[in-house]
C-alpha cells in the first residue's frame, strides 16, 4: 500500500485499525523492557541512583525535535505535494510533541536541582528548548484560531517551516555557547561516548518512547478524521434544517 | 514609477496620516522607557547598567504592536486582492510593504533612541551603540514579524496571536542586539561577532521574511 493509497482516509481508517493494537503491543512491550533495563543499569559513579533520569529526559529532548521535524515534512506535504492526510498529520502532532517538549524540561529541571543546584538556568539549551515549547503551544493556538481545518492547515505549515530553524540552534547550541548544558554525548562526531551499560537501554528507552509516539500519532490522526467528518455532517445538517 | 517604488511611496503616506500609526510606535517606545524606572527604581547607576536591554525591550514591543497594521488595513479595504493580483510578483510586494513599514516606523524608533537613551543615564558612546545595532536589528524585526501579520491577516481577533508567534523568532534578534551593545560598552567581548551575526540575521529574514509572507497570504485570502 503505497503513500497515494493511504491519501484516501477511509483507506488509512482501515489500515490503522488493524496496525493500531500491534503498535499498542509492541510500545508496551519495549517499554517494559527499557525499564527494566534502566532499573538495573549500573549507578553513575558521580551521580548515583540519579543518572537514571536520563532514561526519561533523553528521549523525551529527542522526541520534542523529532515531532517537529515530522510535522515539518508534513507541512511540505501539504504545501508542496497537496497530500490530503498531511495536515491531519501535522495538526495531531502537535499537541503530542508540546507534552514530549514539556516533559523534557520537567524532567530536565528535576535532574537539575541536585546535579547543578538549580532548578532553572537560562544556558543557551534550556533556553532554545523553552522557545520550541512556546511555538509548539503557538502553533497549536494557530490551528484553533481559524474555523476551517484546511485553511488553518495552510498557515500553520508555513509557521511550521519557519520554526524548523529551532532544531539545529537547539542540536548545536551546546557547541556554540559555553552552557550549563553538558555536550552531546550520542550522536556526535567520532561515535558515543557513553558506556554501553547505559548506552543499551537509553536506547532502547528511545525505541519505547518513539513507538510511543507513533502510536499516539495515528491514534490523534484517526480522531481528527473523524472529527472532521462530525463537522461536515453537522454542516450538512444545517444547511438542510436551513433550506 | 515603477509599480513597486509607488507601493513604498504610498505605504509611507499612509502611515505618516492621520490614523496611520507611524508615530504611535515611538509613543509607546517612549512609555515602555519611562514606565521602566517607575519598576526598577530611580537609580541612575542601575538604570544606566540596563539601558541597553530598556531601549531593545521597548523597540521590539513597539514594533510587535505596529505589526498588525502591515496587512490588516490592506485586507479590510481590498486593496491586498488588488496587490495579490497584480503582475508584481507578490514576494516583492511583501518586501516593499515591509520596507516602507520599516521606513515609518522602525527608523523613528532609531531616531528617537538618543533622547531616551538621556532619561536612562546612558552616555553618547553607549547610546550610539545601541543605536547602531537597533539599525542593524530592527529590519529583522520587521521582517520576521511581516510572516506572523501575513498568518494572522485571516484571524478576525488576530493581534495577541500574533504577538505569540512573532515573538520567538526575534528573540535571537534581542539577544544578539543586546550582546552587541553590551560588548561596545562595558566588555571584553567584541564588539564585532554580535554586531555581525544580528546583521546577518537581518540579511535572511529579508530573504525568508517576503517568501514565506507570500506562501501565508496566498493561501490565506482565497
Amino acid at each position: 500500500m503505497t503513500l497515494t493509497d493511504l491519501a484516501n482516509p477511509t483507506k488509512f481508517l482501515a489500515l490503522t485499525a488493524r496496525v493500531l493494537p500491534w503498535l499498542v503491543g509492541a510500545t508496551i512491550l519495549l517499554f517494559l523492557i527499557g525499564l527494566y533495563q534502566s532499573a538495573t543499569a549500573p549507578d553513575d559513579y558521580q551521580q548515583g541512583a540519579t543518572v537514571k533520569i536520563m532514561f526519561i529526559h533523553v528521549p523525551n529532548a529527542w522526541l520534542s525535535m523529532l515531532v517537529w521535524a515530522v510535522m515539518s515534512a508534513a507541512a511540505l506535504g501539504t504545501l508542496v505535494w497537496r497530500h490530503p492526510l498531511a495536515d491531519v498529520a501535522a495538526k495531531a502532532a502537535a499537541p503530542i510533541g508540546a507534552a514530549f517538549t514539556f516533559l523534557a524540561l520537567l524532567t530536565g529541571s528535576l535532574w537539575g536541582r541536585p546535579m547543578w543546584g538549580t532548578y532553572w538556568e537560562w544556558d543557551a539549551r534550556l533556553t532554545s528548548v523553552l522557545i520550541l515549547f512556546l511555538m509548539y503551544l503557538g502553533l497549536m493556538a494557530l490551528w484553533r484560531a481559524v474555523e476551517d481545518p484546511s485553511r488553518a492547515a495552510r498557515a500553520a505549515a508555513v509557521l511550521t517551516l519557519v520554526g524548523a530553524i529551532n532544531l539545529p540552534i537547539i542540536k548545536f547550541s551546546v557547541d556554540w555557547w559555553n552552557t550549563l548544558h553538558q555536550p552531546a554525548s550520542v550522536f556526535r562526531m567520532g561515535g558515543s561516548t557513553l558506556d554501553r551499560a547505559f548506552l543499551i537501554p537509553l536506547l532502547v528507552m528511545a525505541l519505547a518512547f518513539t513507538l510511543l509516539f507513533v502510536t499516539l500519532h495515528l491514534a490523534a490522526m484517526r480522531n481528527e478524521i473523524l472529527r472532521r467528518r462530525v463537522r461536515s455532517l453537522q454542516m450538512m445538517q444545517a444547511s438542510q434544517k436551513a433550506a | 514609477m515603477s509599480a513597486l517604488g509607488a507601493l513604498i511611496q504610498r505605504d509611507i503616506r499612509i502611515a505618516l496620516r492621520v490614523g496611520g500609526g507611524a508615530l504611535i510606535g515611538v509613543l509607546f517606545f517612549l512609555t515602555v522607557v519611562v514606565l521602566m524606572p517607575f519598576a526598577v527604581g530611580p537609580d541612575l547607576k542601575l538604570l544606566a547598567r540596563l539601558g541597553p536591554a530598556i531601549l531593545w525591550l521597548g523597540a521590539l514591543l513597539s514594533s510587535l504592536l505596529t505589526l498588525d497594521r502591515l496587512f490588516m488595513a490592506d485586507h479590510e479595504d481590498g486593496s491586498l486582492d488588488l496587490i495579490a493580483m497584480a503582475r508584481t510578483p507578490l514576494e516583492l510586494a511583501c518586501a516593499a510593504k515591509a520596507l516602507a513599514h520599516w521606513l515609518a516606523s522602525g527608523l523613528p524608533l532609531i531616531i528617537a533612541t538618543p533622547v531616551l537613551g538621556l532619561l536612562l543615564n546612558l552616555d553618547v558612546p553607549a547610546t550610539s551603540a545601541v543605536a547602531m545595532t537597533l539599525l542593524a536589528g530592527t529590519p529583522a524585526l520587521t521582517f520576521t514579524g511581516m510572516i506572523g501579520a501575513a498568518l494572522a491577516v485571516t484571524l478576525h481577533r488576530g493581534g495577541l496571536l500574533l504577538a505569540v508567534l512573532v515573538l520567538p523568532l526575534s528573540i535571537p534578534v534581542l539577544i544578539f542586539g543586546v550582546a552587541a551593545s553590551e560588548a561596545a560598552i562595558t566588555g571584553p567581548h567584541s564588539f564585532g561577532a554580535p554586531f555581525a551575526i544580528l546583521c546577518a540575521l537581518s540579511l535572511v529574514s529579508l530573504v525568508v521574511g517576503p517568501f514565506a509572507a507570500a506562501v501565508s497570504l496566498r493561501h490565506g485570502l482565497d
